[in-house]
């Protein structure tokens, strides 16, 4: 039998919000199986909202994720108005678009940064992160917050800031300005030959895979399935506005950068409607309570649908409030698409479903199974991959 | 609210196996079934009628644990939950697992933290909670005490 080794990922993951702990078997420089430990960081968050009042709730979820935290709050606030049944005014509905829209470009372009780190692209790392600067300080102009908005609350949104035209007219000038690094990054990537060589063909996803795995988001969407709950199942505004899904059937590590890249400009077009159409008017429908019944809200996050199900008895409390966020169904998918890949591209197709990235703590150790002990680090795995990138670089010079 | 195609659909697709089919609001609809007919209602939603696998969610309710199974029909703009209720104090179901692998780790969480077994279910081990924690402890039950756990 083949020398098989365990790489231990984890338990504090390198690419991943919350910790988890993967551990690879290969042989020689071939993943051959793989296994995943989570919940290291279970928050319970479901059992905490079962005490907050529905007003409060969003306050909670939003902290479900640090990037996602209007897709959250969104989701849940959409579970409760379907249960109440009643419309949201229409001023309401554009300010989410916007916020949601803003928060997809900023999560979409950390994403490119990083994927460029682990591929040794560090100057598309500093020039992503230095472009994706404004477009928190927009969400801050609309919200009063870079991150953790507050913004949405059942029946409508808490706050819209004042936002006149003045205001408006800075989201749309900087959505302009936003456009051409993007273009810059986005035609670096389409036309680097090194990148094609590190990404096209790896960690392919299949359709049908990710049909079993129930995947979402651009993870699904690079594989040939078209769904976008921004389309199939249009909330806020997105039905008034004049944008398209991207969609690729590749399913490998390029696609899926390809579907994010294009779904920024996406953002961008909407955005800039979104400014030009927003109505005046109330911004909060004023729900006095909110009746027995069940119901379940989608959202299209950045990284995939965030499904919420919430469950009234008609107290101030919901009886039961399920969350699932994008990376639940997306991650089980690497157990498709990295064996038989060597180690050197598992970390960057594990970036590729875009697991959430504020991991503080990095550690990772290849363990010899035969004398247990350690012989590479993270730092080395991430060495790994980036000695690939240049000797590539190397030989396309030559 | 009226009934849309799709419930109309179901109803006619799941058949007597459907208790009941309710749309209380456009995108939602519930279909209740028996705990026994699971894999037979699931294989006939996903795979015959091809939606998309969302999640699983466990409720405790007086007298067992209500387990729903959302099924997303992107085309048609709507959310199928499938609504089933097992008794406790042994609250048992068949895993759909081998039909969807995406529910292997789903059906790990409610295993955890509701103490359902699901028969079949190719690894059922912990997902959510420690090693140590006690056996027969679940923390997503209405009458869990926090100082059970220790």
């Amino acid at each position: 039998m083949a020398h098989r080794t365990l790489i231990p990922v984890g338990p504090y993951h390198p690419l991943q919000e919350e910790a988890e702990f993967f551990q690879l078997h290969v042989e020689g420089e071939t993943v051959v199986d793989m296994d995943v430990r989570l919940s290291y960081n279970h928050r319970g968050i479901e059992k905490l909202c079962e005490s907050k009042t529905f007003d409060q709730i969003p306050f909670v979820v939003e902290r479900v994720c640090g990037i996602c935290s209007a897709s959250h709050p969104l989701a849940y606030v959409q579970a409760v108005e379907a249960i109440v049944g009643e419309p949201v005014p229409e001023r309401a509905l554009y300010l989410r678009t916007i916020v949601n829209e803003l928060e997809r470009v900023h999560s979409h372009m950390l994403w490119l940064g990083l994927a460029g780190h682990f591929i040794g692209y560090n100057t598309v790392f500093m020039w992503a992160w230095r472009y994706r600067e404004p477009v928190l300080d927009l969400l801050e102009l609309v919200t009063g917050s870079r991150i953790n908005y507050a913004n949405v609350k059942v029946g409508g949104v808490r706050a819209d800031s004042d936002l006149d035209a003045e205001k408006l007219a800075v989201i749309d000038k900087t959505m302009d300005e936003v456009k051409p690094p993007m273009e810059m990054l986005t035609n670096a990537v389409l036309d680097d030959p090194v990148i094609h060589a590190r990404t096209k063909g790896v960690g392919v996803l299949t359709k049908e895979d990710a049909r079993k795995y129930g995947c979402a988001g651009p993870t699904s969407r690079g594989s040939g399935i078209p769904y976008d709950i921004r389309k199939n199942d249009a909330y806020a505004a997105y039905d008034r506005l004049d944008w398209d899904a991207i969609c690729l059937t590749e399913g490998d590590v390029f696609a899926k950068a390809v579907v994010r890249c294009l779904e920024t400009f996406e953002c961008i077009k909407m955005i800039k409607q979104a400014v030009k159409d927003i109505p005046d008017g109330p911004i909060d429908a004023g729900y006095k309570e909110i009746p027995e019944g069940e119901a379940c809200g989608h959202v299209e996050a950045p990284r995939g649908e965030t499904f919420h199900y919430v469950r009234s008895d008609g107290s101030n409390y919901p009886y039961r409030h399920k969350i699932r966020a994008p990376s639940y169904v997306n991650v089980p998918s690497f157990k498709a698409t990295c064996i038989g890949q060597p180690i050197s591209d598992v970390c960057l197709t594990l970036a590729a479903v875009d697991p959430c990235y504020s991991c503080t703590e990095r550690m990772a150790a290849v363990i010899d199974m035969r004398s247990g002990k350690k012989t590479l680090n993270f730092h080395d795995l991430i060495h790994l991959s980036q000695e690939k990138t240049r000797k590539l670089m190397r030989n396309f010079k030559g | 609210m009226s009934e849309t195609e799709l419930a109309q659909e179901l109803r006619s697709n799941v058949g007597e196996m459907a208790l009941d089919v309710e749309q209380p609001s456009r995108n939602n609809i519930f279909v209740t079934i028996r705990p026994e007919d699971i894999t037979k209602v699931v294989r006939i939603v996903w795979d015959g009628m091809q939606s998309r696998f969302a999640i699983v969610t466990g409720i405790d309710v007086p007298g067992g644990i209500e387990i729903l199974y959302h099924f997303v029909f992107d085309e048609k703009d709507t959310v199928v939950t499938l609504k089933t209720r097992v008794a406790k104090p042994f609250p048992e179901i068949e895993s759909i697992t081998p039909i969807i692998p995406g529910a292997e780790w789903i059906e790990r969480e409610v295993h955890d933290l509701l103490g359902v077994n699901f028969r079949n279910h190719p690894r059922l081990e912990r997902l959510i909670l420690h090693d140590n924690w006690p056996e027969g402890v679940y923390p997503l039950r209405k009458d869990f005490k926090p100082e059970d756990a220790k």
